[in-house]
C-alpha cells in the first residue's frame, strides 16, 4: 500500500540528501515534485495544493534544526504534515453509557461495506463485546445473504427482513436491545452521493437509529472523486470517521488523504486484506511512516508480541547469531512468522527494506512454505540438529518421505547453510559491504530522525547483506555507524 | 530466496521484540474502556483552514471550464491552470495532463482551448471497440469478466445477460466467484431476472471447474454464449493472478473459446486503475474494459491513459443500477462529459 507514493518520495528525498544548503529554487523544485507525487497518488488536487502550502509553512515557520540536513528537514516536514492530514493520533472508540453503541456504515457501491460490517463486528468481538449485525442493504441482490454467511462464520447474529431499510434498522435495533447486545452495526446499501432519494433514505435510517458513530466506508483505490463522495456523505450524515478498505492493493492511497482532508474526520479503521481478521484501527503516524518508506515497527512489534514468547525469541536470536542454529529452530521460527501473517505483509512493515526484497517476500506463497515444512519434517531428529550428516541416501529418503525431489532437498540444505552463515556474520558484527547500502542507511536515518524510534544498529547492513547474501562474500569488520544519536544505537552483539 | 526472507524476518522480529522489552512499552495502544462512558464520541480534530472551505471550491470547479473554453491563441497561465485542474480532477493522470498542457503552446490559429483539449484526448481513444460474440466452428463463445473487488463484475454480467437475451441469444451464466459469500446467489437472481441458465457450485469450489461445467452445458444444449464471473482479486498478488490465468486457460479449452475478456473498472478508481489494467492484461489477456458507476460524480478519465498506454479499448459503460443501464462506449460523448461540455 502507498508504494507508489513512497517510491516517489524516496527519490525526492535521496535527491535532497546530498545538498548542504537548500536554495529557494531547490525548495520550489522539491515541493513541486512532492505535489506531483501526491497527485500521482490520487490525492485530490486542492488537498495536494493545501498540503504543499502547509509543508512550506512548516519549513519557513520553524527554527531550522541544526542537526538535520535541509533534505531531512523537508522530509520531516512532509512526515509531520502527513500525520496531521491523516488525522493525528488514533481515534479512541468509546462505548455508549446506555448500550447498545450503534454504528452506521455508509458509502458507494463496491466500497466494501458488507465485508467491513462483518470485520468490524469481529473486531468488537475480539474486544470482548457482543456485536449484532443489521443487514439494511435490500438493494443489491444477495447482500443480506452475504452478511448472513459472514455473520455465521464469525458467530455474530444478523438481523434482516424484507420490509424496507428504515424499518429493518429500527426493528434490528430493538431486537439487539431486547437480547442485550452492546454493539450494533448497521450495513446499508451502496449509494451514489448524487442520488437524492437514496441519500434521504440513509438520512432517515440515521435519524431513526441515532447512531453513535457514522462511518464512511471508502475504497483506497478511489481517485479524485473521493472528496465529492466524502463531502456529500458528510453533509448528509455528519460522519464521525472514515473506514478505508482494500489497503492491501498497491494503491496509492491518496483517497485516504483526500477524504480525511475534506471532511476533517479521522480515518478510524483500515481493512488490509480479504480475511475477516485483516482489519484494525488506523494509526496515522504509522501510516505516515509507511508512506515515507520508513516501515512500521510498532505494528510489527504488536503482532510479534501476540505470537512470540520473548524468552524463546531471545534464546533463538542468540543461537542464530552464534551459528548454532538448527533446522528445528528454523521450523519454530517459520511457524511463528506464519502465525503473524504473510511474509510480504511483514516485510512491508520492516524499515529500510529494498523494493526487490519486498516484492520477493510478497511472492512467496503458502505452498512453498508448506513444502519446506514437509521436507524438514521428513528428516530425523539427528539430521535436523546436524544437517551435515545428510548424505546421498538420506537425501533420497527425505525426498521420498516429503513427496519432493532430491533436487529440492539439496536446494533447501544449501539455502539453509547460506542463511546460517549469514546470520552468524550479522551476529558477529560483521556487516557485509554491498552496493545499495547508501539508500538503505538513508531510509534508516530518516526512520530514526522522524520518529525518534530505536532501530538496531547493523539492521540496515543486515538487510543489505541479506539482499546480496547469495553473491557477496562479506569482509570482516564492522562498518562505522554514523547515526549514533545520544548513544541510542546499540549493536546487537552488545545486548 | 525464501530462506533469506524468512531469516531476515525472524531475526529482525526478535531484535525488535527484545529491544521493545528492554525499553518497556511505548507508542500508541488501543485500550477499550469497559466502564460506561458518556457518549462523547469523536474527538474533533483540528484541520488547517486551507482545507476547511474545500467543499465550496469543489462545487465551483465544475463550471470553471466555461470561462476559458472559447479562448484561442497563446494560452495564458490561468488557462493552463484551469485545464490542468479539469483534467486532473477527472483522473486523467499527471502524465497525459502534462503532455496536453505542453501541446497547448502549439494551438493552431482559430482553435479554441476546448477544441484543442478535446481533440488531444480523443486522439488517444482510437481503438477498435467491436465486441465478439461468435467463436470458431463448434465452439462456445465465452466472455470472461475480471477485476478487483467491488467494481461491479456480477452486476455487469447481469446487465449484459439482459442485453444478449433481448438480442435473442441464449445465455449461460457461470458463477465463477466462489470466494465472496453469496456471490453465486447474487448471480442466480440475475439469471432468474434475465431468463438465463446458471451453473454454480458451493462456496470455495474451484472456479475453473464451475466455468468448465458451464461451457460443457452450453455446448451440449447449444447455447449461444457463456458469461463467466470470477472472484474479485487485488492486482498485486502473483498468486491470485496466476489463479486467474489458469481459469482463463480452462475457459479457453475446447469446446470453449474466450472471445472477450472484460476488465471491469470502477469509474471512481484513480491512478491505480492503470496498474490494475497492466496486471490483468498480462494474466488474463484483457480485450476490453467495462467502465462502471459513471452515473455518479466520478469521471473515469483514467481509461484514456489505459487505452493510450496499454491499447485496451473501453467497450461498455455502466450508468445505473437497472438492467438497461449499460451502454456502448462513445468516445466523443465521454470526452464531452469529462470536460463538462
Amino acid at each position: 500500500m502507498f508504494d507508489a507514493l513512497s517510491d516517489r518520495l524516496e527519490k525526492i528525498s535521496s535527491g535532497l540528501r546530498s545538498r548542504g544548503r537548500l536554495s529557494d529554487a531547490d525548495l520550489d523544485a522539491a515541493l513541486g515534485d512532492v505535489r506531483q507525487a501526491l497527485l500521482e497518488a490520487d490525492v485530490e488536487l486542492s488537498v495536494a495544493t493545501a498540503f504543499i502550502a502547509a509543508v512550506r509553512e512548516r519549513l519557513q515557520g520553524e527554527a531550522l534544526s541544526q542537526s538535520l540536513s535541509p533534505g531531512q528537514q523537508v522530509i520531516k516536514a512532509v512526515h509531520e504534515q502527513l500525520i496531521e492530514v491523516l488525522g493525528g493520533e488514533a481515534l479512541k472508540v468509546t462505548y455508549a453509557s446506555k448500550p447498545p453503541t450503534v454504528i452506521l456504515l455508509a458509502g458507494l457501491q463496491g466500497a466494501g461495506k458488507t465485508t467491513t460490517a462483518a470485520k468490524l463486528a469481529n473486531w468488537f468481538k475480539q474486544q470482548g463485546r457482543q456485536p449484532y449485525l443489521i443487514a439494511a442493504d435490500l438493494q443489491r441482490p444477495a447482500a443480506v445473504e452475504q452478511l448472513r454467511v459472514l455473520g455465521k462464520s464469525i458467530g455474530v447474529d444478523v438481523y434482516s427482513d424484507t420490509s424496507n431499510p428504515v424499518d429493518v434498522a429500527k426493528k434490528g435495533l430493538k431486537e439487539a436491545t431486547r437480547i442485550g447486545r452492546d454493539v450494533v452495526i448497521i450495513d446499508t446499501a451502496g449509494r451514489l452521493s448524487i442520488d437524492q432519494e437514496l441519500m434521504n433514505e440513509v438520512k432517515k435510517i440515521s435519524k431513526t437509529t441515532e447512531p453513535h458513530y457514522t462511518f464512511l466506508v471508502i475504497d483506497s483505490v478511489t481517485g479524485q472523486d473521493a472528496v465529492h463522495t466524502a463531502k456529500a456523505f458528510h453533509d448528509t450524515l455528519a460522519l464521525s470517521g472514515i473506514i478505508v478498505t482494500k489497503l492491501d492493493y498497491d494503491a496509492r492511497g491518496g483517497a485516504v488523504l483526500s477524504a480525511r482532508g475534506v471532511v476533517g474526520r479521522p480515518v478510524v479503521f483500515a481493512a488490509t486484506g480479504e480475511k475477516i481478521t485483516d482489519f484494525d484501527l488506523f494509526y496515522p503516524d504509522r501510516m505516515a511512516s509507511r508512506i515515507l518508506g520508513m516501515g512500521d515497527v510498532l505494528t510489527l512489534i504488536e503482532q510479534a508480541e501476540k505470537n512470540v514468547d520473548p524468552a524463546v525469541a531471545a534464546e533463538q536470536a542468540s543461537r542464530m547469531m552464534s551459528g548454532e542454529f538448527t533446522l528445528d529452530d528454523f521450523m519454530a521460527q517459520l511457524n511463528q512468522i506464519r502465525k503473524m501473517g504473510s511474509l510480504g505483509g511483514l516485510m512491508k512493515m520492516m524499515p529500510g527494506m529494498s523494493k526487490e526484497m519486498r516484492n520477493a517476500a510478497s511472492n512467496v506463497d503458502e505452498g512453498q512454505l508448506t513444502k519446506i515444512e514437509a521436507i524438514i519434517q521428513s528428516m530425523t531428529v539427528k539430521e535436523r540438529q546436524n544437517p551435515v550428516i545428510i548424505d546421498g541416501s538420506r537425501r533420497t529418503r527425505i525426498a521420498k518421505g516429503s513427496g519432493s525431489s532430491v533436487n529440492a532437498v539439496n536446494q533447501l540444505l544449501n539455502q539453509f547453510t547460506q542463511m546460517k552463515k549469514m546470520m552468524k556474520q550479522m551476529g558477529g558484527g560483521a556487516m557485509p559491504q554491498v552496493p545499495g547500502m547508501g539508500k538503505l542507511s538513508g531510509a534508516m536515518a530518516r526512520a530514526q530522525m522522524a520518529r525518534g524510534a530505536e532501530v538496531p544498529a547493523g539492521l540496515e547492513a543486515l538487510s543489505a547483506g541479506m539482499q546480496a547474501g547469495q553473491r557477496a562474500n562479506p569482509p570482516a569488520g564492522g562498518r562505522n555507524n554514523k547515526k549514533k544519536k545520544g548513544g541510542r544505537v546499540t549493536p546487537p552483539k552488545q545486548r | 530466496m525464501t530462506f533469506v526472507i524468512i531469516g531476515v524476518i525472524a531475526l529482525l522480529l526478535m531484535i525488535f521484540l527484545l529491544r521493545r522489552r528492554s525499553r518497556k512499552s511505548r507508542g500508541v495502544q488501543f485500550t477499550p474502556q469497559r466502564e460506561a462512558m458518556p457518549t462523547l464520541l469523536v474527538k474533533e480534530v483540528e484541520s488547517r483552514p486551507s482545507l476547511a472551505d474545500l467543499g465550496s471550491k469543489l462545487g465551483a470547479s465544475r463550471g470553471v471550464f466555461d470561462r476559458i473554453r472559447t479562448i484561442s491563441g497563446a494560452p495564458n497561465p490561468e488557462v493552463l491552470s484551469v485545464v490542468e485542474e479539469v483534467l486532473l480532477r477527472s483522473d486523467v493522470g499527471v502524465a497525459l495532463t502534462t503532455e496536453i498542457l505542453e501541446s497547448l503552446g502549439q494551438m493552431s490559429a482559430g482553435e479554441t482551448v476546448l477544441d484543442h483539449v478535446r481533440k488531444a484526448l480523443l486522439a488517444n481513444l482510437n481503438r477498435d471497440r467491436s465486441v465478439k460474440t461468435v467463436a470458431k466452428a463448434d465452439h462456445v463463445p465465452v466472455w470472461l469478466f475480471v477485476g478487483v473487488n467491488g467494481v461491479g463484475k456480477t452486476t455487469t454480467i447481469g446487465k449484459l445477460a439482459q442485453q444478449q437475451r433481448q438480442a435473442g441469444k441464449s445465455v449461460v451464466l457461470a458463477a465463477g466467484d466462489t470466494f465472496r459469500a453469496a456471490a453465486a446467489d447474487q448471480l442466480t437472481q440475475w439469471a432468474e431476472r434475465t431468463g438465463s441458465d446458471i451453473v454454480r457450485a458451493s462456496e470455495g469450489a474451484d472456479p475453473g471447474s464451475v466455468i468448465h461445467d458451464a461451457i460443457g452445458r452450453a455446448h451440449a444444449r447449444k447455447f449461444d454464449l457463456v458469461l463467466a464471473d470470477t472472484a474479485g482479486r487485488r492486482a498485486n498478488s502473483t498468486n491470485l493472478l496466476d489463479e486467474l490465468s489458469k481459469v482463463r486457460r480452462i475457459a479457453d479449452r475446447t469446446p470453449g473459446e474466450v472471445v472477450e475478456t472484460f476488465l471491469v473498472l470502477d469509474a471512481t478508481t484513480g491512478q491505480n486503475a492503470l496498474s490494475q489494467a497492466k496486471e490483468f492484461l498480462a494474466s488474463a489477456g484483457v480485450t476490453g474494459i467495462v467502465l462502471t458507476k459513471l452515473d455518479g460524480t466520478a469521471r473515469g478519465g483514467i481509461v484514456i491513459a489505459i487505452e493510450r498506454e496499454l491499447g485496451i479499448p473501453v467497450k461498455f459503460i455502466g450508468v445505473g443500477e437497472g438492467a438497461d443501464d449499460l451502454m456502448v462506449f462513445e468516445p466523443s460523448a465521454f470526452v464531452d462529459s469529462l470536460l463538462g461540455a
